[in-house]
């Protein structure tokens, strides 16, 4: 790598800047020498085409960093290697087959996409019409604004052991409060058929802010003047206007929100991991969860990867069903 | 139909009729509170005091939406997510649809629905085809040029035969060949729609071809109401002179004695009024060579083909003046020439201190 990196650096020197123009023959301060501009691509001074030269960082850093690193998880995923073993062996999709058979990982998928149907429309909607209210609002803009912004900038892990106080079946402040009114609160976080409902309100917390801060930004870039108009051609109600103005104009702003909050409800990890570690009896375990189990305390390196390319092929076919579906109804100004 | 209010302080106690079917031009400087005047007459602002009535009824307090009134905007303000017949079918299907007639898909299965939008799109076809616009109607605004747009939002606001029209420097964004066309398209949209037209621009010429009446505004003030030939040859404030005329009209410094003989640098012009200290205004037209009068020294000579401007310096207090002349005068004159200006008495305009129009009585007939 070094090696590699050096000679395209001194290739790089021996390029011609961008003032020398129309393929003349200038002296090179640097080293003396002649350097000729190229003429058609592929003429360069060391020989080798200028476009590779250039792009040989970008293309490394992609290769190194991102392709090799997937390509490697996914060849795991075909393989029964456990962190430790001495060797394995190719075992084609018998990982894959074992993953439908198994009733945790069932488990662990449909609870992702229960934690993504909850917390996705939960956040967005939530965001949208707190955005608007604060932007009909005459004061507080930007105080509402950090408000709502600080989960988004607290540590995760930091704040689940908040919301485990305030969960907290016996001592909890949310349980107390119930108690006042006479009703008996369930064990959140320990309730099997309650935990995953208070996971995704966490969720909702925990992404809400980053939504409004963008719906915010939304907003204010609608044209009053489309207000206006919008009143004078007999848009009387608030929600008349909203259909007409907001919502189309903010359809850009919301299909990125979609496909953020979406991935990022995918990837629901550090509060299960806190907070429940997928219990009570894997009531709350989700994929990232799973595969985190399988991978690091297993060590089942195979088994754990094949739940990886699972989480992959879901977050790909959310982007691309996105791009496929929503983009051609959005209106780019 | 009358509409009356005033606000402070951008606008100073306003007060302006509109008749039935009068196109009234709204004329002033940008920032002197014209546009503000019109959308408080939409309703998109409040005023703080005063009235608004629109065809006799109290509209004051109602919201935009239920003042029968058809704004363009200086931008347009077309809905960049709709289709032509889309933005110009808004206004009727906001007011003949219900809202539940409006959602996209269950709206078309509700009784009524149906035959309403048969209805709106024959209207909006019938609006877009007498602008020329029946070509674009399945465009986006985006797709359509500065004055494709401008007809659009036109076509937006007349289809719905409102009670009054608002137009807020409905032009200011065409380039100017096309903006003397649309002018004509414009008035023309009024004589047949017929309906009560305020029309606010920055542009003289704009105002005085287009409008029944033009309102000079200036400073949140109305200074005149009064025809275009009233407000140019008999304006009642020397702002409403000097704002309305290109070249500027000429003023200047001069003294009523207490006989009201006006003298300027002491000579007597032949024109008499209240004494007082005067401005006297010559339109550069109204000036003319002759035997004895104003003595002046000719500085420079611009031949514009149908006219020659002369622009000349009063020698006796040092004011520069304009005049227009036809071009066949233009034989003989040279910078630097020595000459004496007369001018029409009855062309004459005499403004006292505070800037109001004072009479002027020609001598020879006092």
């Amino acid at each position: 790598m070094p090696e590699l990196l050096e000679a395209e650096a001194r290739e790089g020197a021996a390029l011609p800047g961008p003032s020398r123009r129309g393929g003349t023959a200038t002296p090179d301060p640097a080293n003396g020498r002649e350097v000729q501009e190229p003429q058609v691509p592929g003429g360069g001074p060391g020989g080798g085409a200028p476009w590779l030269l250039l792009t040989l960082p970008a293309i490394l850093a992609y290769v190194v960093l991102l392709l090799l690193p997937t390509l490697a998880a996914m060849a795991l995923a075909f393989t029964d290697y456990e962190l430790g073993a001495g060797g394995f062996a190719w075992i084609g999709l018998d990982n894959f087959a074992e993953l439908l058979r198994d009733r945790g990982f069932r488990q662990s998928f449909a609870n992702t996409l229960f934690y993504v149907a909850v917390v996705t429309p939960g956040s967005i909607f939530g965001a949208l019409a707190i955005a608007l209210l604060i932007e009909g609002g005459r004061r507080g803009r930007t105080l509402f604004r950090a408000l709502f912004f600080l989960p988004v900038v607290s540590l995760t892990v930091a704040m689940a052991t908040a919301w485990q106080y305030l969960l907290h079946p016996t001592i909890g402040p949310l349980n107390a409060m119930l108690r006042q009114v006479g009703v008996a609160g369930p064990a959140w976080l320990s309730d099997s058929g309650m935990v995953m409902w208070s996971l995704a309100g966490i969720g909702i917390w925990e992404n809400l802010g980053f939504n409004l801060v963008l719906f915010l930004a939304g907003l204010t870039a609608i044209p009053r003047e489309l207000y206006a108009a919008a009143e004078v051609d007999g848009a009387g109600s608030a929600w008349a206007r909203f259909r007409l103005v907001t919502w189309p104009m903010l359809g850009p702003t919301t299909l990125f929100i979609l496909t953020i909050t979406m991935i990022r409800a995918v990837r629901v990890f550090d509060t299960v991991k806190v907070l429940t570690q997928g219990g009570p009896a894997k009531a709350s375990e989700v994929l990232l969860h799973t595969m985190y189990q399988e991978g690091f305390t297993f060590f089942r390196l195979g088994y754990s990867a094949a739940i990886t390319l699972v989480f992959l092929v879901i977050v790909l076919a959310l982007m691309w069903l996105q791009t496929r579906l929503l983009d051609k109804r959005v209106h780019y100004a | 139909m009358a509409r009356r209010f005033g606000a402070q302080p951008v606008l100073k106690g306003v007060s302006l009729q509109v008749a039935a079917g009068e196109f009234v031009a709204l004329l002033g400087p940008s920032g002197c509170g014209k546009s503000t005047l019109m959308r408080i007459i939409a309703g998109i602002e409040q005023p703080d005091s005063g009235r608004i009535l629109i065809q006799g009824r109290d509209v004051t307090a109602l919201r935009p939406a239920a003042r029968d009134v058809a704004m363009v905007f200086q931008s347009y303000a077309l809905y960049p997510h709709l289709t032509v017949a889309e933005n110009i079918a808004v206004p009727l299907a906001m007011r003949r649809l219900s809202a539940a007639q409006r959602l996209p898909l269950l709206g078309g299965l509700l009784p009524g629905a149906r035959a309403a939008r048969g209805a709106i799109a024959a209207e909006v076809r019938a609006a877009a085809e007498s602008l020329g616009l029946g070509a674009l109607l399945a465009r986006r605004p985006g797709q359509l040029s500065g004055g494709q747009r401008q007809r659009v939002a036109l076509a937006r606001a007349m289809v719905r035969r409102p009670a009054a029209f608002l137009m807020d420097e409905p032009l200011s964004n065409l380039d100017a060949a096309l903006r003397v066309h649309t002018r004509r398209e414009i008035v023309g949209i009024h004589r047949r729609a017929g309906c009560a037209t305020l029309y606010v621009t920055h542009d003289q010429s704009e105002a005085m071809t287009m409008a029944d009446r033009v309102a000079v505004m200036q400073g949140g003030e109305i200074l005149q109401v009064a025809s275009p030939e009233a407000i140019y040859a008999d304006p009642a404030d020397l702002r409403v002179a000097a704002f309305i005329g290109s070249p500027r009209i000429n003023t200047l410094a001069a003294e009523a004695g207490a006989d009201g003989l006006v003298r300027v640098a002491g000579r007597p012009i032949g024109l008499r009024t209240t004494p007082g200290p005067v401005t006297l205004g010559l339109r550069p037209e109204a000036l003319f060579p002759a035997a004895q009068g104003l003595a002046v020294r000719v500085e420079a000579v611009e031949f514009l083909g149908d006219a020659v401007l002369l622009h000349a310096r009063h020698e006796p207090c040092g004011t520069a003046l304009v005049l227009r002349l036809p071009p066949e005068r233009r034989a003989g004159l040279a910078a630097g020439q020595k000459l004496a200006l007369g001018f029409e008495p009855d062309r004459a305009l005499l403004f006292g201190a505070d800037g109001r129009r004072l009479p002027a009585r020609d001598v020879a007939y006092a």
